[in-house]
Formats: C-alpha cells, structure tokens, sequence
C-alpha cells in the first residue's frame, strides 16, 4: 500500500467547477431551462457545487435532482457490497429541459447508461448533457461526456479517493489498493 | 441473498431479525418512490421468473404480487387452483415440482394449510415467499402495515397498537404481533375470548376483553375482518352482537388517542367490524395499505431475486 497521491486540491478543484458551470449554461443556452441531476453518490455533491457556481455567475438557483442507479445496473444491485438502495429525487418536471447529469469520476460509462435509463423513466427531457469532474479512461460503453473537469488515465488496480462533501477540505486523490464497490 | 436481507425464503416474520425488517421497509421506501413515477417500472429483475401460486381466493394480495413483478420487469404468471390441475386431484408436492421444472425465481404461495410455505421451501430450489399459510403467517401484510403506520406516526418504537377482533385465526395479527414487538410497539389484542388464540403469552401481546381499556390511549387500531368462512360453529352469537360490542367507530375510537388512525387487512365486512364512515374517514390508512403493499412486494422480491452479481464495477 502506498500512500495515496493528491492530483487536485480544494482550489483547483474549485477552479474547475466555476469553469464547468460557465461551459454548462454557455452550451445550454442560458440557465432558464436548465436542471442539474446528480448520480449517487458520488455526483449528488458535486451537483450542488454546481449549482452554487451557476448561481453565483448567472443569479439563478437552477433545479437539481438525485438518481440512484441501483435498480438500472447491468449486473445487478447485489455485486455491491452493501447493495442499499438509495433515493432518486426529481422534483420538477424534466420534460423540455435542458439536462445536465452529474458525476464525480467517469471510467466504463456503464453508470451513465443505467442513469440515463432512470432518467428518462422521469419523462422526456429536451436534452441530455453529461458534466464529470474527472474522466479516468477505462470505457467500456460508447459514452462520451460533454463537459469534462479534467482527464486522468488510472490503471485500473488503483483507486480514485473523491472528497467533495459540503464543510469538509475538498480534493482528490489516487491511492493503490482493490477498486471501491462502487467502481471509483 | 444479501447482506441486506440474509435469507432465501420469506416464511414468516418468525425468524427475521429486527434488522432484517428494518432493511424491507427501507428498501420499499426506494419502490414507493419509483410507483409514483411517470414510468412505474424498473429493469432491475429482467429475466427473472415469479409464480403466483393461490390456493385461495385472493384480489388484492394475488394483484399487489403480479404489480410488484411486473414492475421489477420480472416476467409473472398467476396460478389460481379453480384454474389448475389442482381441480384434477394433483398433489401440493407435484404442482410444486412441476412448477420447479419451469424454472422460476421465486414462487409466492397462498395456501390454507399453516405451514405449506415452509413444506414448498423444503421441496423446491427456488425462493419461497409466503402470501398466507392458514393461520399461522402472512408476512409481507405485517411488513406493509408496518410501513404504513411508519409513514403515518414516523416511528414504530413505543406505539401502542390494539388489533381488534378474530385474533385465533388472524395470520395476519400473528404476523403483526411478531413484527411490531420486535420493533418496539406495544401490542395488545382484544376480541370475544372465543376468538383470542392459545398463544397470546408467547407472542407478547397484553389480551383485552373489552374493547374500551384496549383502545385506550392507542396510536394505531388495527382492524382485523370476521373471516365467516374461517368461523367453524358458533365461536361467536351474530355479527350484530359482535358489532355493537367490539365494531371500531367514532364512538369507540374516543378512547384512542386523538391522531390514532385505523389499519384493516381488507377486505372488509362494512358494518360488521369497521363502521362505513370509519372506514372512508380521514384516519383511515386502508388505501395507504394497498398502496404500501406493492413497494413492500416489489421490496421482497427484489432482495430474494437480485442476483449475487459478477462483481463487476460500475464506473
């Protein structure tokens, strides 16, 4: 075991979501359709720093949501070590939005499809974007994000350790060991 | 099998932790959510086989079992036995094995014999969920009661729950008492002596004869249906008699406390045990019931049916 590797700190990690906000309302044409879902659960947080980037550049408080991908997952929910569901929440009605699906890290794209599936059980959305804040390489699906925060290619023995809770120092870091459960 | 939920079977609420029902009622908190979507469906049991098997008249169970697989995408099939080679003398044993033979997932049993769901898990490899054996079990009634009166007071932990009426041959109550003692409820069942069972001690239950001390200061009063076809002699005078003296109406439900709300099974007697106006009156929890029951199912099935998966990662 070695000691993990910081690749982004709290600052450039904040940085980069400004950065990715700005893209996220150019490309969408402004925010008044524009609504942020964030897949559990490692998107959910990254979602709302999102969400206060927009506000703080555009004034608007944009929509935001949660999908759980569990009941979507190609292999089944119990290859989890802890298969426990989560919530999905959308409040609002996703029909003719301009949609922004969130994660922290992207590697096979299997995620994504399962959350795309979820989503589009909520209705019919005008437009599906995808905003990661790290791309680890790894694809096994021909998914591709539209807004991406940086690219890293990591082997796939080692382990992308993301801290992005509210209140606590945000970063990033690569760690040697077995992949997480859920595939980060 | 999962850590969430470590059992292949779902027999009884007898030989479930408190753990374990907590992780059902949690999980079909996730299911009510996805019953309300605009798309009220989930591919999470796709491929997977679900056999309705009911010996016994059934709408509402025999419908929330079809809904709950369906909405998993498993494929259901419904055997009624008015319908099946049962009416041609085929034993429990053979129509099991050859719905064995046609490999299913899961097969959902209702059965008038107490304890013929234990037997089918004994005879067949798939999972066995128990929809009513007799009068012994009918464990996913108590885990959707349970879940509704969750949803309506927050909380199981210190409730007092009176259930009212033919305790004796209520596999519903004898689910319930189990369920709701293991998490925290304070039980008490009333009714004519004639209809409490032999065994309120080992279930833990305080036993009324009148209905007025059981209902007071009560959080939920469960209301149990008069099964006239279960009622072998004379146990009790008329169903007048029976009303006036144990039915739950306005005048009863004074003694409950101010925001107790009522649960019954379904279907009910209107006028025998529950008064009408009860029965549609805003504390009454029975459509909430039926509701609930489809995410506890679809709860069940999906913890016995999920596949131990490859392991694979998501990314």
């Amino acid at each position: 075991m070695h000691a993990a590797v910081q690749v982004l700190d709290a600052d450039a990690i904040a940085r980069t979501v400004r950065r990715l906000a700005h893209e996220v309302v150019e490309r969408a044409g402004g925010p008044s359709r524009l609504a942020l879902v964030g897949i559990r659960r490692g998107g959910v947080p990254l979602a709302a720093l999102l969400r206060g980037a927009i506000e703080e550049a555009e004034g608007v408080a944009v929509p935001v949501g949660t999908v759980d991908i569990s009941l979507y997952r190609d292999d089944a929910a119990t290859a989890l070590p802890d298969p426990k569901i989560g919530p999905s929440r959308i409040d609002f009605d996703v029909s003719g939005r301009e949609l922004v699906l969130v994660d922290d890290v992207m590697q096979t794209g299997r995620t994504v499809r399962a959350a795309i599936d979820c989503l589009l059980d909520y209705g019919r959305p005008r437009r599906v974007w995808l905003c990661v804040l790290l791309d680890r390489g790894g694809r096994e699906l021909p998914i591709a994000p539209d807004f991406v925060g940086g690219v890293l290619d990591v082997p796939a023995g080692e382990r992308l350790e993301v801290d992005l809770r509210p209140g606590e120092e945000k970063a990033i870091r690569v760690a040697a060991g077995p992949e997480g459960g859920d595939g980060r | 099998m999962s850590a969430l939920f470590p059992h292949r079977h779902l027999l009884g609420i007898e030989g479930l932790s408190a753990k374990d029902i907590v992780s059902v009622l949690d999980t079909a908190e996730v299911f009510y959510e996805v019953s309300r979507r605009p798309v009220r469906k989930v591919p999470t049991l796709r491929g997977k086989g679900v056999i309705n098997l009911f010996f016994e008249a059934s709408t509402r169970t025999r419908t929330s079992f079809e809904l709950a697989g369906k909405r998993l995408s498993a494929d259901v099939v419904n055997i009624s036995t008015s319908t099946s080679s049962v009416t041609k003398g085929e034993t429990l044993l053979d129509t099991l094995k050859t719905l064995e033979a046609m490999r299913p997932d899961v097969i959902v049993i209702r059965h008038p014999s107490s304890g013929a769901a234990l037997y089918a898990s004994q005879k067949v490899g798939c999972s066995i969920v128990n929809a009513g054996d007799g009068t012994h079990e009918h464990p996913t009634q108590a885990l959707l009661d349970a879940f509704t009166i969750r949803r309506a007071k927050g909380r199981l932990d210190g409730l007092v729950v009176t259930i009212c009426g033919d305790v004796a041959h209520s596999r519903v109550a004898r689910s319930n008492a189990r369920l709701l003692g293991m998490l925290g409820s304070k039980v008490r069942v009333v009714g004519p002596r004639t209809l409490m069972p032999a065994d309120c001690a080992a279930l833990g239950v305080e036993v009324f004869d009148r209905l007025e001390p059981a209902l007071e200061g009560a959080d939920v009063v469960m209301v149990l249906r008069i099964q006239q076809e279960r009622l072998q002699g004379a146990l009790i005078p008329s169903l007048r008699e029976y009303s006036k003296t144990y039915g739950i109406g306005p005048r009863t439900l004074r003694y409950a406390q101010p925001d107790a709300v009522v649960l019954h099974p379904g279907p009910m007697n209107r006028g025998v045990e529950i008064d009408p106006a009860t029965a549609d009156g805003e504390r009454s929890m029975v459509l909430e019931q039926v509701e609930a029951g489809v995410a506890v199912r679809m709860a069940v099935l999906y913890l016995l049916a999920a596949d131990p998966g490859t392991g694979m990662t998501a990314g």
